[in-house]
């Protein structure tokens, strides 16, 4: 599992002469070139696309003649002007944020449950993955079923347990959060896995050394399971934070980002903009989704500047 | 003592894995509901008046979509592997200058939101005429999967001993045959692991669905659950029986492919 963690340092084709050298770097870019076309032609165009769509003024005709005058970045300030922005914002940041804190802190504990050798573990273990596998909208449309406010097996729980009946996806109080509760459930295998993956890679004498010491098991866990476990948890912060960033699909499936906006996100805003009326207005979703790649970018380049201090300190 | 100690830790997790679960055993139980206990409070715990009307639901209405997905998930498995060995055995082994630019730009890509991919290709396939096709569908849900396999590869292939591929040119193989001979056939487990994430990925996809192929000829199954839902149909043993149907390839790839899952999921955390 470490080997994966780690990309490998072994060099296939060991440094020749140079003459070899200029043959290999022919070789090599003739292997490279069709994920080099791939990358250029559905990656790069597509994105080239959609910043110039931002940077326009579509309606319908002019989307399809391919006419449409530049105006620079006033579907930007449109955006941020738009009485939706400030709640869509709080929306991704609360949706973000609350999904990683759970999603680690459960998925911590399950790994560190999980191991610990018992009999029927790695079976388990396995089978946590399901939620993580499922289609997305699956998922949701599950979630959309338990949650039903008069038909819901939750609020048939919570009627059991004395509890008045909950508007899961129909109350702008409870929107957000009921999104949120089937994003952790969505999220959680994967943290599992990698956590645990890491875990795996601590070395026990460690454990076994701590505690000749005397070291508690809490001791043990916050002196040498976090901090062993730093770079897989930094990774697996990154990774859940780049796919709860972009999560359309639940959101959308569950509650269409509503009722009024009360779980609107900048993904499903850029959606909505786009596809979500009869009248799209495709500059201006351009340009919320492009907001959200600048914000992924951020995070992301964050994350190799602090590897990289980690490295040289 | 320890024994009971193990045994106390297996029914903990047996329980804790119930809980995980027991929104997949709710759709499978809501699946097998008769149309009339559907709305029943408290509803049944159990199918105790189990009825198979939802799965007949699905096989008299839902099969042109899982074919169309079958399609779209096979046509996008083979275009990722396709692009992505080639370029991991170039990343792993021959590392041209400028790889390491192309291994970062791939991981730039991953970071790309769906949502904003779908835009562009909406653009672009307005005017090409590939919108509502599946030809485009196979394109877009291929991009879910062609950064996270060229990583894969090149992680993969950069552990397969240099010697053994000096000994294949020593031998007179080229750098294809060498790619074809010994690469490819030792790199099984690679292929296997993005193969299978390929194939999940874009069977799973929805954004690509709705923003690119909504209202097409040719619809995936994630599509056909959302006009289910969308109709404010109230069958929701259909729905559900759908729901179940739809995800017989991950419960599969999960039985018979375990190892390649968990491998996949840690692969996803490569980095350079």
């Amino acid at each position: 599992m470490t080997t994966l963690l780690e990309r490998g340092t072994t060099t296939g084709a060991a440094p020749a002469a140079p003459r070899r050298r200029r043959t290999t770097n022919w070789a090599g870019w003739a292997f490279l070139a069709p994920a080099a076309i791939y990358l250029v032609l559905f990656y790069a165009y597509p994105l080239y696309r959609n910043i110039d769509l931002s940077l326009r003024d579509y309606t319908v005709r002019s989307f399809v003649r391919g006419d449409a005058p530049f105006t620079g970045l006033a579907n930007y300030l449109a955006v941020l002007r738009d009485p939706t922005f400030g709640p869509a914002l709080v929306h991704t940041v609360a949706f973000t944020a609350v999904s990683l804190v759970f999603q680690y802190s459960i998925g911590l504990a399950l790994a560190v449950f999980f191991n610990r050798r018992f009999r029927l573990s790695a079976t388990l273990r396995a089978l946590f993955l399901v939620p993580w596998l499922l289609p997305l909208i699956v998922s949701a449309s599950t979630w959309s079923w338990l949650l039903n406010s008069e038909s819901g097996v939750v609020n048939a729980g919570l009627h059991a347990l004395g509890v008045a009946p909950v508007d899961w996806l129909t109350s702008p109080t409870w929107s957000l959060v009921s999104v949120i509760i089937a994003n952790i459930w969505i999220g959680v295998p994967f943290n599992l896995v990698l956590l645990h993956s890491g875990l795996q890679a601590i070395p026990a004498s460690l454990y076994e050394a701590a505690a000749l010491d005397g070291a508690g098991g809490w001791r043990r866990f916050r002196h040498i399971t976090l901090p062993m476990l730093r770079p897989v948890t930094a990774i697996t912060l990154l990774l859940g934070l780049n796919y709860t960033l972009k999560v359309f699909d639940i959101i959308w499936i569950m509650t269409r980002g509503g009722p009024v906006d009360s779980s609107t996100t900048f993904a499903t805003w850029s959606y909505r903009l786009g596809f979500g009326n009869l009248l799209p207005s495709f500059g201006l979703g351009a340009a919320v989704g492009n907001l959200l790649v600048l914000t992924a970018l951020a995070f992301g380049l964050i994350y190799l500047r602090t590897q990289r201090k980690r490295v040289s300190a | 003592m320890t024994c009971t100690g193990k045994r106390w830790h297996t029914a903990l997790a047996v329980v804790l894995t119930g809980v995980m679960l027991f929104p997949v055993y709710w759709m499978i139980n809501v699946s097998l509901t008769r149309e009339q206990d559907m709305r029943k409070t408290p509803p049944d715990l159990f199918p105790l008046h189990g009825t198979l009307a939802g799965y007949q639901e699905v096989l008299r209405e839902q099969l042109p979509y899982l074919g169309t997905s079958l399609i779209i998930g096979l046509g996008a498995t083979l275009l990722t592997v396709a692009v992505s060995a080639p370029a991991g055995y170039a990343l792993a082994a021959l590392r041209p200058r400028g790889g390491g630019v192309f291994g970062f730009l791939l991981l730039a890509a991953q970071m790309v939101p769906g949502i904003i991919m779908a835009m562009g290709f909406y653009a672009i396939y307005l005017r090409s005429g590939l919108l509502q096709t599946v030809p485009g569908l196979i394109v877009a849900d291929s991009t879910l999967a062609v950064p996270f396999g060229v990583l894969v590869c090149a992680a993969f292939m950069s552990g397969i001993p240099g010697e053994l591929l000096q000994a294949a040119r020593i031998d007179g193989a080229g750098h294809l045959r060498t790619f074809r001979s010994v690469v490819l056939p030792m790199s099984r487990n690679a292929l296997v692991t993005v193969s299978l994430f390929a194939f999940l990925w874009s069977w799973s996809d929805f954004v690509f669905a709705a923003t690119l192929d909504n209202g097409g000829r040719y619809e995936p199954i994630t599509l056909g659950i959302y006009h289910y839902i969308g109709n404010n149909n109230q069958q929701w043993n259909a729905i559900m029986a759908t729901a179940v149907v739809a995800s017989l390839p991950a419960a599969l790839i999960l039985v018979l492919a375990q190892r390649f899952v968990a491998a996949g999921v840690t692969a996803g955390a490569v980095k350079e």
